[in-house]
């Protein structure tokens, strides 16, 4: 295994189209498991942590997160999102947060990485470069399958961007332990009150992570009843109701980590009480 | 029984915190484990091991293993140097699988070479051709007519009845129900590490994390075809055992590799393999009533356990007769029937684990206790202190316990410990569901459980069981220095401070250095049934009072003080004492005798919070009371508790091998959980000191009641806090959100024999 220390995008992009095979290192946490496990054996390593240009965080009403950001960054400065930012802290342990990175999240593209019902419910743009091109993708097109992505070989991916959704979001999720899990089930809820816009992404819950658009719909319109504007309580039966539209998007299986029955049950629950904690926020 | 006490002022005695002198290196990553050792031109085995939970081996081929690059040996049944078996207590397991597999895991060939990768590869390259059979993985399943027998003496490993006064006698009000505990993992962070080194006399030297060294040896110099006297085992750092090392797993392997190929040969499992290679807790499954008067006397427990012993037998045998010896709690219980059988199935062996037996049915007890208590209308714990065992009140075997039985004692203590402060919690982590920031507090019930164990110290049955000490006290140019050799296992529990302080107490000098344990001197036994203190502590107590009576008579001799050392010690005084605790005695039929040599109890109360939509539980604080006869090291008696405590949270809200069809679905600490410092609570100990009159200054053990009421304790606690069942640990969030009751899916009445089971 030859390993290969890349300080520049210029690099990294050299080696992606030269070399076939060449596998990307940003934190770790994820490729050395594999390794471990025997169930990848990367010919070339390129270590890409060093390059400096994918750790930036820009915010001005747009947010550009750089691929290298990582979830402790994301815990100790303003991450553009507070649904990224709760994301972030269910995430591992302190170790695996301070290596493990959105890039890395984004290559593994497990329907089980935090940060991905996030980016769907933001409706976030993945930035992809090539040493030929660069590519735009929303996030529902860069994400096909568990662990499929839409990146080709030759791509790092450079950032994802969102528009500033305001205070209005949150994100849970479900695991059998209080901390250190995979997650059963998770829930971003994102209530962009300027641009009047609900985004609800669920993950662990199918192949891909999953945007509940019948739940945004009802809940874009309970909030323009309400007045997108003001903090709001919605009556017990909207709460329920969404939480049912969210559980019914869901297409979960059984597997070693829970049931699909109480992966929809939880669902619900999260859907009504997620709509509960973020209309009162304004 | 004491001599007089040196009059010299020394620190790091008997009944002081002492810091375990591994405890830094550990913390810094510098403690050398099994894993970390190394020689030169050293090589690297690795095990193929069967897919299949059940099948017949028709042929396997090693031609291209032998042929690829590094490859240095490849060894299967065939290649073996003898027919022998190995096993704790039957020697009913092959060291490569013959004709036959009978669980997923089994050893089927051994590969050594000149990397670990080499060896994986090689291994992947031994073709095995299987002819699968049916499994047999419900225990139940296996003792019913018409099972396939998967040993030749048939599908029960034992069978332990317990008949006590007289069983089938009436009561006022009854309660029935089944409970199941799931098959628990060990999890020692340590994986299963050993390296074997030839020697030129034909012999081999094993550095081996193991429990019990001489055991060990035992069983490894018949499989290897080499007398006890060529083979020598060193103990190598234990990363922790908890049972799981009590069994024979690489120990033959590494031999054979390294005598076949001349070198000094490593194996290390991977966490994965670890899950295959060792033994896990017994599953079981359990079928109680218990009686009582209106005023809520127990009148009599019937009881039926089924213990799935997996492929092969280990320890099976004293799991489900310490299962069914304290089947009924410690309670005074007129009447019982307690019958309790292991089964061969093809899941992966069961064997010890922290509690062993007394865990599986101190779950179903404590339950029913509980549900007593309900039916009665009496507060629990008021029921539990109406029928506490008293000192001098028999058990159902009849045996009395001797000693203190200070169980009213320990469960007022622990009832009566502060609270924690009533919520509500602000921070989200603080609630269930954690770091998963699922409620802030929507949905979250705060229940109160309660429970009670016990268990036996030291082996039982008629056991001969001894540990041997030695103790030199001599002088050199830093002065006076005592140094002590025993080949009992420091696996974590803390026995490396015992001994040293000891000798501090017993000799007055303060160096104390500790030989390296290995199979030159006698047994000391296993570092198991919370008998280490009371055994090599007792072994290196007594060896310590014949140095001080030599001592003694040199200073009688030469006119000096007894504590003037240094002019006493011209010569060293070197002696080796073997100590037996007082003999048990042999089970018969009825299982009533003095079969055990003395009994721990311990108390726990369980406060948690649970989200009930969720199904997602927070313990918040565990209080304990035991008795723990003399603190000798209360630093590390604590660090026992909490420790045990972990290990029983576990087991009720999250530890589970899971299988299917035989197979380990979690085999990964990804998915098989363990608790994390968010889940495990504050725990308020107190602990009891009532000197029990065998043991050295009274010290009872104390490593194994932490993890067996701590379980029921805190499945009450949920139960309060829901009003659900729970009749299955660990309790899975689905068994909270929809209420489905546990089923065994068989029906046996309580007390029966299990082989009469019908489907429900
Ligand atoms: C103990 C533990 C706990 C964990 N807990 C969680 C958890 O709670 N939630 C969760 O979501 N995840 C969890 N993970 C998984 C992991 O930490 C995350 O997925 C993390 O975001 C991976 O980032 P990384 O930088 O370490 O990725 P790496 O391991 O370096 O890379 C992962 C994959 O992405 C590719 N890659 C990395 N960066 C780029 C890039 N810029 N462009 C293209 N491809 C790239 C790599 O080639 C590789 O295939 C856990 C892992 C461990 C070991």
């Amino acid at each position: 295994m030859s390993v290969q220390v890349a300080r520049h995008v210029g690099e990294v992009l050299d080696n992606l189209s030269s070399v076939t095979g060449a596998t990307l290192l940003a934190g770790g946490t994820d490729l050395l498991v594999e390794i471990n496990f025997g169930r990848a054996r990367p010919a070339t390593v390129v270590a890409i942590d060093r390059v400096a240009e994918l750790k930036n965080l820009e915010r001005n009403g747009r947010v550009r997160m750089g691929a290298l950001v990582t979830y402790t960054r994301m815990l100790d400065d303003d991450p553009g999102s507070p649904a990224l930012r709760e994301a972030a802290r269910t995430v591992g342990s302190p170790q695996i947060r301070n290596a493990g990175t959105l890039g890395g999240n984004l290559g593994t593209c497990s329907p089980a990485g935090d940060t991905l019902p996030v980016l769907a419910a933001l409706d976030a743009t993945i930035v992809l470069r090539s040493a030929k091109t660069e590519r735009r993708l929303r996030f529902g097109e860069f994400m096909t399958g568990p662990k499929k992505s839409a990146r080709r070989p030759d791509e790092l991916i450079v950032a994802a961007e969102w528009d500033d959704a305001g205070p209005a979001q949150t994100f849970m999720k479900v695991g059998t332990r209080n901390a250190m899990v995979i997650a059963v089930a998770g829930l971003a809820l994102v209530v962009d009150r300027a641009r009047k816009r609900v985004g609800a992404g669920l993950g662990s819950c199918g192949p891909t992570i999953i945007r509940a658009a019948e739940a945004e719909r009802f809940a874009e319109g309970l909030f323009a009843d309400a007045g997108w504007e003001r903090a709001s309580r919605p009556s017990d039966a909207a709460a329920k109701e969404f939480g049912r539209l969210v559980a019914a998007a869901a297409k979960p299986i059984d597997d070693v980590r829970g049931t699909a029955a109480y992966r929809r049950h939880v669902l619900a629950v999260m859907g009504a009480r997620a709509l509960a904690r973020v209309a009162a926020i304004a | 029984m004491s001599t007089s006490a040196p009059r010299v002022r020394v620190r790091g005695v008997v009944g002081e915190s002492v810091e375990r002198p591994d405890a830094v290196p550990k913390v810094k990553g510098e403690f050398e484990y099994a894993s970390d050792l190394r020689r030169d031109g050293m090589l690297f085995g690795a095990t193929l091991r069967s897919p299949h939970a059940h099948a017949r081996i028709a042929g396997i081929e090693t031609s291209a293993a032998k042929r690829m690059s590094g490859v240095r040996a490849v060894i299967t049944s065939g290649e073996l140097p003898t027919r022998e078996r190995f096993g704790l207590m039957k020697l009913d397991q092959p060291v490569l699988a013959t004709e036959r597999v009978r669980y997923v895991g089994e050893p089927v060939a051994i590969v050594a070479a000149d990397s670990a990768e080499e060896a994986r590869l090689a291994v992947r390259a031994i073709t095995v051709r299987y002819e699968p059979l049916a499994a047999i993985t419900d225990p139940v399943a296996a003792l019913q007519q018409g099972a396939e027998q998967l040993h030749r003496s048939g599908n029960v490993i034992d069978e332990v009845i317990v008949v006590h006064g007289d069983p089938d006698t009436r009561a006022d009000v009854v309660v029935e129900g089944e409970y199941e505990v799931a098959m628990q993992d060990q999890a020692a962070l340590g994986p299963e590490a050993g390296l074997a080194i030839p020697r030129r006399d034909g012999g081999v030297d094993l550095h081996v994390a193991t429990q019990w060294l001489h055991e060990d040896l035992r069983q490894i110099a018949p499989c290897l075809g080499l007398p006890e006297s060529k083979v020598r085992l060193v103990l190598a750092g234990v990363g922790g055992a908890f049972g799981a090392r009590e069994d024979v797993t690489l120990q033959i392997h590494t031999c054979l590799l390294a005598l076949a190929t001349r070198r000094p040969v490593r194996m290390t499992y991977g966490r994965e393999e670890s899950f295959y290679g060792h033994v896990h807790r017994h599953p079981a499954k359990l079928f109680y009533a218990h009686g009582a008067t209106k005023r809520g006397e127990l009148v009599f427990v019937r009881a039926t356990i089924v213990l799935d012993g997996g492929a092969y037998a280990s320890s099976s045998p004293a799991v489900i007769a310490n299962a069914a010896c304290f089947g009924a709690g410690p309670y005074r219980v007129p009447n019982a029937r307690i019958h309790a059988v292991g089964a061969y199935t093809n899941n992966p062996p069961a064997g010890a684990m922290r509690g062993f037996g007394a865990v599986q049915s101190c779950f179903a007890y404590e339950g029913q206790m509980d549900a007593l208590a309900a039916k009665l209308g009496i507060d629990p714990v008021e029921l539990r202190e109406r029928n506490a065992l008293r000192n001098g009140d028999p058990i159902i075997t009849s045996q009395p316990v001797e000693g203190s039985a200070p169980v009213a004692e320990i469960v007022r203590r622990c009832a009566d410990a502060p609270l924690p402060p009533r919520g509500p919690e602000t921070d989200p982590i603080a609630l269930p569901g954690g770091a998963g920031n699922l409620t802030h507090g929507e949905g979250v019930r705060r229940g109160v459980g309660f429970a009670v164990g016990m268990k036996n110290v030291c082996y039982s049955h008629g056991f001969d069981d001894f540990a041997t000490a030695r103790v030199r006290l001599m002088r050199d140019e830093r002065g006076p220095l005592a140094r002590v050799h025993t080949a009992a296992a420091e696996v974590g529990q803390g026995l490396v401070t015992v001994c040293v302080q000891i000798v501090r107490t017993e000799l007055g000098v303060e160096r104390v250095e500790l030989d390296p344990p290995d199979t030159t001197i006698g047994s000391a036994g296993s570092s198991s049934a919370s008998r280490q203190t009371w055994m090599t502590g007792g072994a290196v107590l007594a060896a310590c009072r014949e140095v001080k009576a030599v001592l003694l008579s040199r200073a009688r001799a030469t006119g000096r003080p007894p504590d003037d050392l240094a002019a006493l010690l011209d010569e060293p005084i070197d002696k080796t004492v073997s100590h037996r605790h007082r003999d048990t005695e042999p089970r018969d039929a009825a299982t009533q005798n003095a079969g055990h040599v003395a009994f721990l109890f311990a108390a726990h109360r369980a406060v948690a919070d649970v989200d009930i939509e969720t199904g997602l539980i927070k313990v918040v604080q565990i209080a304990t009371a035991q008795d723990v006869g003399k603190a000798i090291n209360p630093l590390a008696v604590v660090g026992q508790i909490e420790g045990g405590i972990a290990q029983g949270l576990g087991l009720a809200v999250m530890e589970e091998v899971i299988l299917k069809d035989g197979h380990v679905r979690n085999a990964s600490f990804t998915d098989y959980l363990l608790p994390t410092t968010l889940d495990m609570p504050p725990v308020v100990t107190l602990l009891i000191e009532h000197p029990h009159p065998d043991a050295p200054y009274g010290a009872k053990g104390v490593g194994e009641p932490p993890t067996i009421s701590s379980t029921p304790a805190i499945v009450a606690a949920i139960r309060a806090a829901t009003g659900r069942t729970l009749h299955r640990v660990p309790v899975r969030p689905d068994d909270i959100v929809f209420d489905e009751p546990y089923r065994s899916g068989w029906r046996i009445t309580p007390g029966d024999d299990p082989r009469r089971a019908v489907r429900a």
